[in-house]
């Protein structure tokens, strides 16, 4: 006879453990591999495209930033970001759009508390702690 | 004395449930459910500015509906117990301000419901109330906002993550009716097994759950085959299972009449619900929508609500703490 799980909350939490079903990581990856890359992939085009026009190596990383924060920051205030994040996971949430998403998502949440104490003073709460994750990744 | 057993309790004068209301959201008018609920809405807004204030409106529409649904005007309403997820209870008490009804603002995270018409039948049993109004509701943008994230972050759910009705639902007690009748109930106690992730209620719930139960059957001396069904509130796949295999160890086997409302409320493979509807207004809704009408229709005579309540909030699951679950349960009988 197995232990009862009610005994302790250690036994408890093991026989939770079991009972609950793992997330997808195997598909959650090549998901997040595919949006991830494209995004870099689009990323890239921007640049190189920007360079045949003749425009400087340090600016056209700029421009390619700046598409990017605007494409997922554009993409989020219609609702659609939420979507692909939901598809692609780290894919689309590690590269500068994620950074971008998890600013303004919570500034049209907290828009209606004012636009000092909601926008302004919550916009960063999500960004705050995923900034540790991208500051990472821009060094990596 | 009423007590019966180790806290279980039998109302010398049955009460009466007169009538009940609910109002949902869009996603619950997709889900399966969507014909016994009496109005369901398209715009999580409800064409109000902000998430907290839809919400009060679905506690003040369904409070006003199921006034008029009873025919007991709010003048012969002795007492309103309500509650929400919302902090301090706002909806509840901002959706019920105009009604002037006396009123009890109550916090049982998930299982506010079954604990308002518990203290409603408490108070008309000991004669202090002849019709009373409860109601409970919860709003998953407005619960997501508080508990979670923003609802447009990019972020995945896990498979054990469950979704937040929209929806409240309210009934009317009375001491005079033709039932059907709460004749027992059973309050829960606080069972912390130390579930401390907040994507994963059901099984910090499911010991509560069977905790009540237990007790509640062994007060009453009644087996799981006396009620026709016995539902829980949210504990969704996981707790589910949960409270079924742990149900067995313990000598009972709920297996053929137990179900959970957060389960039937959505379907899971079109919906994308993952483990389940929770929330205040998801027991609310669907004992106020199905089962009550079940009843009405004579398929269910003799029923086990058993709401199941998280009682944390987002600051304690960020600082580490346990999530301790409740449990209350109320025999409805015709």
């Amino acid at each position: 006879m197995k232990d009862n799980p009610l005994d302790s909350q250690t036994s408890y939490q093991k026989y939770v453990d079991e009972k609950t079903p793992n997330s997808p990581i195997l598909s959650n990856c090549f998901h997040a591999f595919l949006v991830g890359g494209l995004i870099c992939a689009i990323g890239q085009i921007i640049f190189e495209f920007c360079k045949t026009k003749g425009i400087d190596e340090t600016t056209c990383y700029t421009i390619v930033s700046i598409s990017l924060i605007f494409a997922s920051s554009f993409l989020t205030a219609l609702n659609c970001f939420n979507k692909i994040g939901k598809f692609a996971g780290a894919g689309s949430f590690v590269p500068i759009t994620g950074f971008a998403n998890s600013i303004v998502s919570p500034a049209i949440e907290y828009k209606s508390e004012g636009y000092i104490m909601g926008v302004g003073s919550k916009m960063f709460t999500v960004a705050r702690s995923s900034s540790c994750i991208s500051e990472f990744h821009q060094v990596l | 004395m009423k007590k019966i057993g180790k806290q279980s309790y039998k109302l010398e004068n049955p009460v009466s449930i007169i009538n009940t209301a609910t109002i949902v959201g869009p996603k619950e008018k997709e889900g399966p459910l969507n014909k016994y609920f009496d109005k369901c809405i398209d715009d999580e807004f409800w064409g109000e500015k902000t998430w907290e204030k839809a919400e009060s409106k679905f506690v003040k529409e369904t409070s006003n509906l199921v006034i008029n649904k009873s025919g007991i005007p709010a003048t012969q309403i002795d007492f309103c117990f309500a509650g929400d997820l919302i902090n301090q209870c706002i909806s509840s008490s901002f959706g019920l301000k105009d009604l002037s009804i006396p009123f009890f603002g109550i916090f049982g995270a998930c299982s506010t419901f079954v604990e308002s018409n518990i203290l409603g039948a408490i108070s008309i049993d000991g004669n202090f109330a002849e019709n009373v109004l409860c109601c409970s509701s919860s709003h998953f943008c407005s619960a997501e906002k508080q508990f979670r994230f923003p609802l447009e972050l990019g972020n995945q759910r896990p498979p054990s993550s469950q979704w937040t009705v929209t929806g409240a639902g309210a009934t009317i007690l009375s001491k005079n009716g033709n039932g059907p009748f709460i004749t027992y109930f059973t309050p829960g106690k606080i069972v912390d097994m130390g579930i401390k992730d907040a994507n994963n209620m059901g099984p910090a719930m499911a010991a509560s759950a069977l905790d009540t139960l237990i007790t509640h059957l062994n007060d009453t001396g009644r087996n799981p085959s006396y009620y026709d069904a016995i539902f829980t509130g949210d504990l969704g796949y996981i707790g589910k299972d949960i409270l079924n295999e742990l149900a067995k160890t313990k000598g009972f086997n709920i297996t053929s009449n137990y179900n959970d409302c957060g389960i039937i409320i959505f379907d899971k493979e079109k919906q994308d619900t993952h483990s389940g509807g929770s929330g205040c207004g998801c027991c609310a809704s669907v004992f106020s929508g199905y089962i009550y009408k079940k009843i009405l229709e004579k398929e269910y005579k003799k029923i086990l609500l058993i709401a199941t309540g998280a009682l944390t909030n987002s600051l304690t699951t960020q600082q580490g703490e346990s999530i301790p679950g409740i449990a209350h349960a109320i025999s409805i009988e015709t």
